[in-house]
């Protein structure tokens, strides 16, 4: 392990077979935010993503099969969390977002920190971002019954651009959602109550490679994470730091 | 009840009995999976022996046959195994999930080079060179 410094913010990354972008994408974000640490969690590729993130300066944790995007991203998390990083930023690895906002996001959070989670929203002001019809249908009935479960307005329940800090990698390290997972953290969050505040920000149309999510799967999906947000209602979730004892960290050893 | 419809049921009772006994001994099955097996084989075997039991039982649930009740629990019973195997898969998949999240962030640490390890989508690695075209297209 070479840390330097005490790690302080990492970004990660769930790429599936993104080998043709995230060369790109690593560089802009180094370029934007350059102190921060960046994993790309490849998820199971088979087009060579893994060697393209480490060529362009990124570190990697390569899972050994296709766990799914949930998976991919609590990996980032409990990696976080081994290595002691305060903050986490979660980034698409396909040119979605803008590097540069990364930034933004943490000023939201150093502004106030009490906020446990600031979540990038293409909805909350109009940014001329217009997603497919098919999963635009799904955004707005979960942004609509998300709304109403938390008690706050949420705008865009699916970004996977989002930043968050101790408390909140400490939760997801030990429970976090399989698919469209970023719908039910929403409502895990409020469960937990974390503070999630949205901000707006820039969202470009896919770079390349494939959506996690495609359009033929999205209605599967859907019913899917309907319920699990409505079973998730009934559900008692382990408390932050309760951990369970199958999934204690390596070092922890007792 | 018919006598044939009891030498059948009481010939494929013993005969899950004793494949499933055959199982553990060949060390195929668990032990803790055996168990529910051989509790359903052996209730469907006592029912079928028992005909007045069977009877009443059938009286008892406002069924019309005999038969008919031994159905019912046996269908009872593999609705039971079934959503058991169900809740042990999720237990599998998400231990599997945890192992893999594990062993990914121990390579990283180690160094190791990042290998398929199990690919299921696809036969190998695929062309890592050129254009990024896999050879194996998912499933």
């Amino acid at each position: 392990m070479t840390n330097t410094a005490t790690p302080r913010a990492l970004i990660v990354m769930p790429a599936l077979n993104e080998a043709a972008t995230i060369g790109e994408v690593i560089s802009s974000i180094r370029e934007a935010s350059g102190s921060f640490d960046v994993i790309v969690v490849d998820d199971g590729s088979t087009d060579g993503t893994a060697v393209s993130a480490r060529d362009a300066g990124a570190r990697v944790l390569r899972l050994p099969f296709n766990l799914g995007i949930g998976g991919a991203v609590q990996a980032g998390f409990k990696y976080a969390l081994d290595n002691g990083y305060e903050q986490l930023i979660q980034v698409d690895a396909d040119g979605q977002h803008e590097p540069r906002e990364v930034c933004k996001l943490l000023e939201v959070m150093r502004q106030d920190p009490q906020i446990d989670v600031v979540c990038g929203s293409r909805f909350k002001t109009d940014t001329g971002y217009v997603a497919p019809i098919s999963r635009r249908t799904g955004i707005h009935i979960f942004a609509f019954l998300l709304s109403r479960l938390v008690g706050q307005p949420v705008t865009d329940p699916t970004s996977g651009f989002r930043l968050y800090n101790r408390r909140a990698i400490e939760l997801f390290a030990f429970d976090y959602p399989s698919d469209y997972p970023e719908v039910e953290a929403v409502l895990m969050l409020h469960h937990h109550q974390l503070r999630m505040v949205e901000t707006s920000v820039q969202m470009y149309q896919r770079g390349g490679g494939d959506s996690s999510i495609g359009s033929g799967k999205s209605a599967y999906y859907m019913v899917k994470v309907l319920l699990a947000l409505l079973v998730g209602l009934a559900r008692k979730r382990p408390k932050v730091g309760e951990r369970r004892s199958a999934d204690k960290p390596v070092t922890m050893e007792t | 009840m018919d006598a044939r419809i009891k030498i059948i049921a009481v010939l494929a009772a013993l005969a899950l009995l004793l494949v499933v006994l055959e199982l553990v001994r060949r060390r195929r099955l668990l032990e803790r999976y055996a168990l529910l097996w051989l509790l359903s084989a052996g209730v469907i075997l006592i029912l079928a022996i028992w005909t007045s039991g069977l009877n009443s039982l059938a009286k008892l649930l406002g069924i019309a046959s005999g038969p008919n009740a031994l159905f019912f629990v046996a269908i009872g019973f593999v609705l039971f195994l079934l959503l058991h195997f169900s809740v042990a898969i999720s237990r599998l998949s998400d231990q599997v999930t945890i192992l893999a999240q594990r062993q990914a962030i121990l390579d990283e640490r180690g160094g190791a080079p990042s290998e398929v390890l199990f690919d299921d989508d696809a036969g190998d690695l695929g062309a890592q060179g050129s254009d990024g075209i896999t050879l194996h297209e998912s499933r």
